[in-house]
């Protein structure tokens, strides 16, 4: 069973490799589809065998922990992974029919290393090896957030890896500073070697490093400025991805390791993750009211939601981290959804300003409907999966003491409706401006089923969420008491 | 650029660099090297090739696509693992030869450092190539 642990990695790989020597069209479109359905599918294999409450771990090339490569999935990990694949499949679809995406160069194969970065950013077993994956993905994005090569992608991708260059540094001291300190670099090792080691200096030091590194990785306040630069410039399938995959990765790992190794002094390290998450959540949700580009306000609004998924961690409860878990499942498919839909509206239009759009309700009404959706679902609305999201989070917060946070959290929620509401307005409710009648743009291109079917598999989902959550809460509930357990972990990875 | 001396310097060197890359390769399992290195020494071969033989002419003489090599390259490091799965083993588990004349023995860890080889040439020659057509 163990064996399934690379295929999340391998798999990727395998379609990448593949996809440098394959030169076709066509079946680049195949390989890239087989390739992320297998990889989506190797992830529903590790739900279905975390799904009871235990571990998988493999040591790599049979050289066993703590001394090899361990690669370990928990429930949380799987899940993680099985939701990715789900949308590097969607995204690929999506990609099929648009920009040419599939004749590039680059796209298709980098599009499955990011994917593979994100599967063994999310199994690895080892903090030098997350710190390889991390770097996979950084390699990968940049390389991305560069495809179409237009002056502003490339203003947004320095930005992007100036500051993650800054984060490696950081997060390879933190790795220098704990390996000297304790001996090991295996996750379970550190978190059974540490509170043996009370030397609190060097815990603490290597903690608030990794606090930074993985807190410019997941866009958290004050370090989320790279992310409106970098993530409305590339092609939509790309700012897609990013959204629903990339800064996720940042929260997994700032929750993977301050639930397993970095719990000795909650006290004050959880605190401020809480602090640093409530102002996350209120600096993205007004920054993002001040812009006027479709995917500009998504973006800063990503800011705003990471701040929900990393309060849960800051609360610090097993009902907290379950409700993180259900967000983070959540936030992943309808923000990806809805860059899809501004895709769709980019094709019909040729552009995203606000200014410039309007009257696609009386136009497009089905598509419309579809963003409203989803729009509603991330503001937070019944019977929406957001509103089951925010339920779970902010019932966490209350349950346990932190009032403030949690009223926070609520009026947050308001101000993105607020922000959706506009994006409504101005973009599909008012009459459209002279001259950007559909037609009238030099880059109108129908719609196909690439775009379609996608955008309805999402809004499905979060349809499906919101009217009947009982499955994702009580899979949730078990993943996070099994985050709570460590000892668990310890046990399953070091086999004592 | 066109010199008489780098050509002629060329004609040596590169020979003596791929010599040298492939003995690295071997050797590097228990000793200093492995695929990584020798595949930067290769590249470095042919970058010296395109500095004096011009880009096109070390294309020729790679005869393939940097790109191929760098997909034959992953696919290789990724099937150096496979023998392992289907003896029941973790992925990626060394498997040797018995041991030849001399102390010798073959093993899968080889085939993946080839892959990596063949993975760090093709990369590191379609940057060179691509810098200097700029």
């Amino acid at each position: 069973m163990s064996g399934w642990l690379a295929a999340p990695i391998l798999i990727p790989l395998a379609a990448a490799a593949l996809l440098v020597l394959v030169r076709g069209r066509r079946w680049r479109g195949i390989l890239a589809l087989a390739g992320a359905a297998a990889h989506c599918g190797s992830g529903l294999v590790l739900v279905a065998a975390c799904a009871g409450g235990g571990h998988l771990v493999l040591a790599v090339g049979g050289w066993p922990a703590p001394y090899g490569i361990a690669l370990v999935a928990d429930l949380f990990a799987a899940i993680m992974v099985a939701v990715t694949g789900l949308l590097g499949l969607l995204v690929g679809v999506y990609a099929l029919g648009t920009d040419d995406l599939m004749a590039d160069a680059v796209f298709p194969p980098l599009a499955q290393v990011l994917l593979m970065g994100a599967g063994g950013a999310f199994l690895a077993g080892d903090l030098f090896n997350l710190y390889v994956w991390f770097e996979v993905l950084l390699i990968a994005s940049f390389v991305l957030l560069t495809v179409g090569r237009r002056p502003a992608q490339l203003a947004g991708a320095v930005k992007y890896v100036a500051i993650n260059f800054l984060a490696s540094a950081m997060f390879l001291t933190a790795c220098g500073l704990l390996y000297g300190k304790t001996g090991t670099l295996n996750l379970a090792d550190l978190a059974r070697k540490i509170p043996a080691d009370p030397a609190t200096g060097v815990v603490l030091t290597s903690a608030s490093l990794l606090l930074a590194a993985f807190g410019i990785k997941a866009a958290l306040f004050p370090f989320f400025n790279w992310l409106p630069a970098a993530y409305p410039t590339p092609p939509v399938a790309v700012s897609a991805l990013f959204a629903g995959v990339l800064t996720k990765v940042g929260v997994y790992a700032l929750i993977r390791l301050f639930t397993l190794v970095f719990v000795q002094d909650v006290g004050r390290t959880h605190a401020l993750i809480l602090v640093l998450s409530v102002a996350t959540m209120i600096t993205g949700v007004l920054g993002a009211a001040a812009q006027g580009g479709l995917r500009r306000i998504l973006a800063v609004h990503i800011v705003s939601q990471i701040g929900y998924m990393t309060l849960g961690l800051g609360v610090w409860t097993p009902a907290a981290l379950a409700a993180v878990m259900v967000y983070m499942v959540h936030n992943m498919v309808v923000k990806t959804n809805l860059f899809l839909v501004v895709g769709a509206v980019k094709r019909l239009r040729g552009t995203e300003e606000l200014a410039r759009l309007g009257g696609l309700w009386r136009e497009h009404p089905g598509l419309s409907g579809l963003f409203l959706v989803s729009a509603l679902s991330l503001a937070g609305l019944p019977p929406l999966s957001g509103f089951v999201a925010k339920f779970v989070v902010i019932r966490a917060c209350f349950l346990a003491g932190h009032w403030l946070a949690g009223a926070v959290a609520l009026g947050v929620g308001l101000l993105t409706l607020f922000s959706m509401v506009k994006i409504w307005l101005e973009a599909f409710w008012k009459e459209s401006p002279d001259g950007a009648a559909a037609g009238a743009g030099p880059a109108v291109r129908p719609l196909g089923a690439p775009v379609w079917v996608p955008v309805l598999v999402l809004t499905a989902i979060t349809v499906a969420v919101g009217l009947y959550p009982e499955p994702l809460l009580e899979l949730a509930q078990r993943a996070g008491d099994q985050l709570m357990d460590r000892a668990g972990y310890i046990r399953a990875v070091l086999g004592e | 650029m066109n010199s008489v001396i780098l050509r002629g310097a060329a004609r040596i060197l590169v020979p003596l660099q791929l010599a040298g890359a492939l003995g690295l390769l071997v050797r590097g399992h228990n000793d200093p090297g492995g695929g990584f290195i020798a595949g930067l020494v290769a590249a470095g071969a042919f970058t010296l090739l395109a500095l004096a033989e011009g880009v096109a002419a070390a294309q020729r003489w790679l005869r393939v696509a940097p790109g191929t090599l760098t997909g034959v390259g992953l696919l290789l490091a990724l099937g150096s693992g496979l023998p392992a799965l289907v003896l029941g083993r973790p992925y990626l588990s060394g498997l040797w030869s018995g041991e030849w004349a001399g102390g010798v023995r073959l093993g899968t860890p080889l085939i993946f450092d080839a892959g990596v080889f063949l993975v760090v040439l093709g990369v590191g020659v379609s940057i060179v190539f691509a810098l200097m057509e700029e």
